[in-house]
């Protein structure tokens, strides 16, 4: 936060655009492309009055795609959580050829095309697998697809973190004869927290909501491999908007209860840190 | 932490292992079964009417996309960092949403607005407006999912600067405009460019949101990973592999252009 200068009344038509143009313009183009659309959604969602949209959430199949969806989430969350903690310390404290290289490989996901990683990972672990590997058409191939996508969130949550850490504390912990391990779970990780968990947070999110990656390798098998988001999307597709607008909401308030909690985990971080 | 050598080592490999299971082999044989039949063979996938068209279309729409959010990314910055109003803090929690919903989730909201039977479909109808199925139904979708990038990169380097050198340019009797123009925007073009660079790649690889509001039309409204979609569901496996690399190409490109301009950004 800048606050060298009071919030002063400068003169007027002089300065930068004090916020009051550029509040007005962004809260007008987020309502009109993003909160109008999302208020359609909920407002067809009720449209038959809340029984009727109680009956399209409790649906057997919504049911299931919604169970199906949160446990694979979570996991997948728990999975990359680990994996990339793990990694950010790799890429942090360890030295090796090509270290930049991988560094920037990290990213790859997010700049890949969603559905080029499911044909991707569909190519290794697909029928046809060079490896004799055929995970297509079941949970774990969701499982995959989606540890694909939500990789760098926790590695690039934690990383920055790890680099400011302050090493002395390491240093004094093992001066007094703490073992790596123990140096680990009672000096690092404590710090690390707050930023593993918001990035396995984001990644909760994007893997509730994910489609491109999951569409082609899930197979999308009702009360099996078919997740929320692809549910919606058959809604759509058999004209059944109601139906769709209804699992819909239900993402959408998991989207938002992600969003607050990341960002109260973000408050408790920072109030870590003095 | 100063872990012993195999420790280390340990942990290096699982974490390069973790990578290379999940990330650079899958990739890798995409690349290797697209070319494993020849050059001649991709550049005739790729060059297929359809899929020329796929790629314009893709062009097309990142580029109307693209500046209209480094345009809206500048002014939520602006107001994010510098405005000083009560709808600050809502603004805050309300520009990460593009990224938490799923894209068929607002691939359905654009739906429920703009289609047929939608809140202002039956106005648009009668002024003969397409939106859902037609490339503006794209654009909107695309924007839609790549709208806070450019916020989220620029706001961090606004904090950072400060106001100091705009209110100096004030005093010496610059207008807003050529505060921004002269100070502000050389200050945050690193910022800017890591958005547009992030935004663009969104913007060429989207697929759930526009899947839903494209109508699929080829040659019409088939964008390039529709296009891969199509060729992998018509059993086209060489084809979808064709254009996959194309579209893996343009992502390494991006990775590229995000370390060089990541690295000058950190130097700013």
């Amino acid at each position: 936060m800048s606050v060298a200068l009071p919030a002063g009344r400068r003169r007027s038509g002089a300065g930068v655009p004090s916020g009051g143009l550029a509040m007005g313009v962004s809260m007008l183009w987020l309502s009109l492309i993003v909160l109008i659309p999302l208020a359609a959604v909920v407002e067809r969602s009720l449209e038959g009055g809340l029984e009727a949209f109680w009956n399209s959430v409790s649906a057997r199949q919504a049911v299931s795609a919604l169970r199906f969806t949160l446990l694979v989430a979570l996991a997948t969350a728990a999975i990359n959580g680990v994996a990339g903690t793990l990694i950010a310390w790799v890429l942090v404290r360890d030295q090796f050829p090509g270290k930049r290289a991988v560094n920037a490989l990290i990213d790859l996901p997010f700049a890949l095309p969603t559905i080029v990683a499911g044909l991707t990972l569909l190519a290794l672990y697909g029928p046809g697998s060079p490896i004799g590997v055929n995970v297509a058409l079941t949970k774990l191939a969701v499982l995959l697809a989606l540890l694909f996508v939500t990789l760098p969130f926790v590695i690039r949550s934690v990383q920055p973190v790890l680099l400011e850490l302050d090493r002395e504390m390491e240093e004094a912990a093992a001066s007094l004869g703490a073992r790596p391990g123990v140096i680990f779970t009672r000096v690092i990780l404590p710090s690390l927290i707050p930023a593993i968990l918001s990035g396995a947070a984001l990644a909760f999110a994007r893997a509730v909501g994910e489609f491109g990656s999951v569409v082609l390798i899930s197979g999308n098998v009702p009360f099996d491999t078919q997740v929320a988001s692809v549910f919606v999307y058959k809604q759509i597709e058999s004209d059944n908007p109601g139906g769709a607008a209804a699992v819909s909401v239900v993402l959408l308030g998991l989207s938002m209860l992600v969003l607050v909690a990341i960002r109260y985990v973000g408050a408790w971080g920072s109030r870590h840190e003095r | 932490m100063s872990v012993d050598r195999r420790t280390r080592i340990g942990l290096r490999v699982v974490a390069l292992g973790y990578l290379a299971v999940l990330l650079l082999v899958p990739v890798g044989l995409v690349f290797y079964r697209t070319f494993e039949k020849g050059l001649g063979f991709v550049w005739e996938s790729v060059t297929t009417p359809a899929a020329i068209s796929a790629l314009f279309l893709t062009l097309e729409v990142a580029a109307i996309t693209v500046p209209l959010n480094a345009a809206f990314g500048i002014f939520a910055a602006l107001a994010l960092v510098r405005g000083r109003f009560p709808g600050r803090r809502l603004l805050d929690a309300l520009i990460d949403l593009p990224f938490a919903i799923s894209p068929v989730v607002i691939g359905l909201a654009l739906l429920l607005v703009f289609g047929r039977t939608g809140w202002f479909g039956p106005e648009l109808a009668e002024a003969g407006i397409q939106i859902i199925f037609s490339v503006p139904g794209i654009v909107i979708a695309t924007v839609f999912v790549s709208m806070p990038f450019v916020a989220r990169e620029v706001a961090p380097v606004l904090e950072e600067i400060g106001e100091e050198q705009e209110q100096a340019a004030a005093t010496l009797g610059a207008n807003a405009w050529q505060t921004f123009w002269r100070v502000t925007l050389p200050a945050i073009r690193w910022g800017l460019a890591y958005g547009v660079v992030l935004s663009t790649a969104r913007a060429i690889g989207e697929f759930g949101a526009v899947s839903v509001v494209s109508g699929k039309v080829a040659g019409e409204t088939e964008t390039l990973t529709l296009l891969v979609e199509k060729r992998f569901q018509n059993f086209d496996l060489a084809g979808a592999y064709a254009a996959s690399a194309l579209l893996a190409l343009i992502a390494l490109g991006t990775l590229l252009a995000m370390s060089l301009i990541g690295a000058r950004k950190s130097e700013a």
